[in-house]
């Protein structure tokens, strides 16, 4: 057996067990009441785990780069930003009488329509180049965020004790039928993926190349664009940012980098289910430290982004050096 | 054929490429000559779909390079370019296996690990045939691209400066090579050349550009002279033949010992 086959195996099997730890760890009273309750989030975990790798493996590989990531540009300040106009705009009372499927689905769309608008530009767009997109991106979050402050400084401040609740990613009140919609999804767009995994692969030799070889670019790019926004929407729009109200996460770069130092080689076929593997594991390990050590003081994005947080540190250090 | 016709494309004010037509048949290398800024690597972007034109058309064997189908066009011709940077770590094995990509899908037979063998062989790349691409030289990836281009098999190839970064040696085993499947298998290639020594010795017709304007095109032997040269080059340039090769040389200011002649002429521009 290959080195990569040995490694997924590992993980696959790490990640059930503690997935089974997660699910029977100190359950008391009614049985059934509990696992369907952890169940539920053990789901949730594994519905934003995966979007976020696949999501951040994918966008790397157009981007020709392993530091830029969806959040790095800007998307997880985008959806705190909405959330802000939401409250803003409608107050919170009216906020909470209204339909958490029909705001699912405005959330989602209006980041989908931001994230696409603004990637096509820069990827698609006449002048390629990567550090102006990375600056591009950061601007752009801190823009986001700059606007969100501004709002939140105007707001009442009983509302934004509630926004506050609702910008932190947080897996214990996930709507049952928003989950469903969210896993139909993000199924969805795994299926597409590994379908495109032949064609990822060619993608990682750059745009000229991928042409050589028949690829239609753009229409690629631009798909992958919408399969990564759709996604990233849906995993925010479900849970809340991972990281409240910084304006970039980490956990995407974390996941990526970690799985490429286990699955060496570049073969979109391993190195997805391989990002997926890991992203379950850090956020399902995280949430488990969470609730036993911490006892849900604290929230799970705290964790994953010191370490992601460190990693970028170091990975950019070595990119200069280099 | 490679047909081209009135082929126009300007970044921003600046017209590149300048309503270009040309015919380039199959069978035998094509050199295209220029000083820099020319437009010759803009024009080779252009008739490989690289880059999209404002004005013009080219056409391959009938199929325009604009409107059909990537994949029907990349078991027709290939392109490399100057620059190549891949984001993942490979092997030359593996670069050169992605050659067969139009042809397999991915999914590479036994007959498609051939082709890929047989590249390797052609550029003697087998004893590092395992090493990863960024642990080479400059020269030994430069081989592994055209490597890949030639396992993808195409009947037009297009080359952007495939000898900047090998030496002497490498450089001309790859003409050889090049004028070879040219020759021998009816391709067409068309190579991007600096050194117009090698253009003159290699290629069987010759495309002066100049300003984004093809200044000549012909058979080598009718156009490589000191007129046509001096011509695109804006320096006086002489042409002879020495054992059967040609040997270009040109003007020295202040004569062949350098010493105190007039100053050097500075082109203006560039």
């Amino acid at each position: 057996m290959t080195r990569p086959r040995t490694v997924l195996l590992v993980l696959a099997c790490t990640v059930v067990a503690v997935a089974v730890i997660f699910m029977t760890l100190d359950v008391r009273g009614n049985w059934d009441y509990v696992l369907a309750l952890r169940a539920r989030k053990l789901l949730a975990i594994c519905v934003v785990a995966t979007a976020i790798a696949v999501s951040t493996v994918v966008f790397q590989t157009i981007a020709g780069n392993r530091i830029l990531t969806p959040s790095i540009m800007g998307f997880d300040a985008l959806y705190a930003l909405l959330q802000t106009v939401f409250v803003f705009v409608l107050g919170t009372a009216r906020l909470s009488s209204v339909d958490p499927r029909l705001l699912f689905a405005v959330e989602a769309g209006a980041m989908l329509l931001f994230s696409v608008l603004l990637y096509r530009w820069l990827f698609l767009g006449a002048r390629q180049n990567l550090h102006l997109l990375l600056l591009v991106g950061v601007v752009f979050g801190l823009f986001f965020r700059g606007l969100m402050v501004l709002l939140q400084r105007v707001i009442d401040p009983n509302e934004f004790v509630v926004l506050q609740d609702r910008l932190f990613a947080s897996f214990n009140g996930v709507a049952p039928d928003l989950l469903l919609v969210a896993t139909l999804v993000t199924g969805g767009v795994c299926l597409l993926v590994w379908r495109m995994r032949d064609r990822l692969d060619v993608l990682l030799l750059g745009r000229d190349q991928a042409i050589n070889l028949g690829l239609d670019y753009r229409r690629m790019v631009s798909l992958i664009l919408i399969l990564v926004s759709l996604q990233v929407s849906v995993a925010t729009a479900l849970v809340g940012p991972l990281n409240g109200f910084e304006p970039i996460s980490f956990f995407g770069l974390l996941v990526a980098n970690v799985t490429y130092l286990l699955i060496p080689g570049f073969r979109h076929g391993q190195v997805l289910t391989g990002a997926v593997l890991v992203g379950i594991l850090l956020l399902l390990g995280g949430q488990l430290v969470l609730e036993q050590v911490f006892g849900l003081g604290s929230a799970v994005g705290i964790v994953t982004e010191f370490v992601g947080g460190t990693m970028f540190i170091i990975m950019l250090l070595r990119g200069m050096a280099r | 054929m490679i047909e081209i016709d009135g082929l126009t494309k300007s970044y921003g004010r600046r017209i590149v490429v300048d309503g270009v037509s040309l015919t380039i048949p199959r069978g035998g290398l094509t050199g295209i000559i220029g000083p820099n800024g020319a437009g010759k690597s803009t024009l080779l972007g252009l008739a490989s779909r690289l880059l999209a034109a404002d004005r013009g058309t080219v056409t391959v064997d009938g199929l325009d390079v604009a409107r059909a189908s990537g994949e029907l066009l990349a078991r027709r011709l290939s392109v490399l370019k100057q620059e190549n940077r891949v984001a993942a770590r490979l092997t030359v094995r593996d670069l050169v296996a992605f050659g067969r990509y139009p042809h397999s899908r991915g999914r590479l037979s036994s007959s498609e690990w051939a082709h890929v063998e047989k590249a390797l062989a052609f550029l003697d790349l087998q004893p590092i045939s395992g090493s990863f691409l960024d642990e080479l030289s400059g020269g030994q990836r430069q081989r592994a691209y055209v490597a890949m281009v030639l396992s993808q098999d195409t009947d037009y190839m297009l080359f952007d400066e495939p000898l900047s970064s090998l030496d002497i040696r490498h450089a001309v085993s790859m003409m050889h090579l090049l004028r070879n499947a040219s020759r021998s298998f009816g391709k067409a290639v068309v190579v991007v050349l600096h050194d117009i020594n090698i253009a003159a010795n290699f290629a069987d017709r010759i495309i002066g550009m100049k300003d984004g304007r093809v200044a000549f095109h012909g058979d080598t032997a009718d156009v490589m002279t000191g007129a046509f040269l001096s011509s695109i080059y804006d320096i006086p340039i002489r042409v002879h033949r020495l054992e059967g090769q040609y040997v270009t040389t040109y003007a020295l200011p202040g004569g062949p010992e350098g010493g105190a002649g007039e100053d050097p002429v500075l082109v203006a521009g560039d």
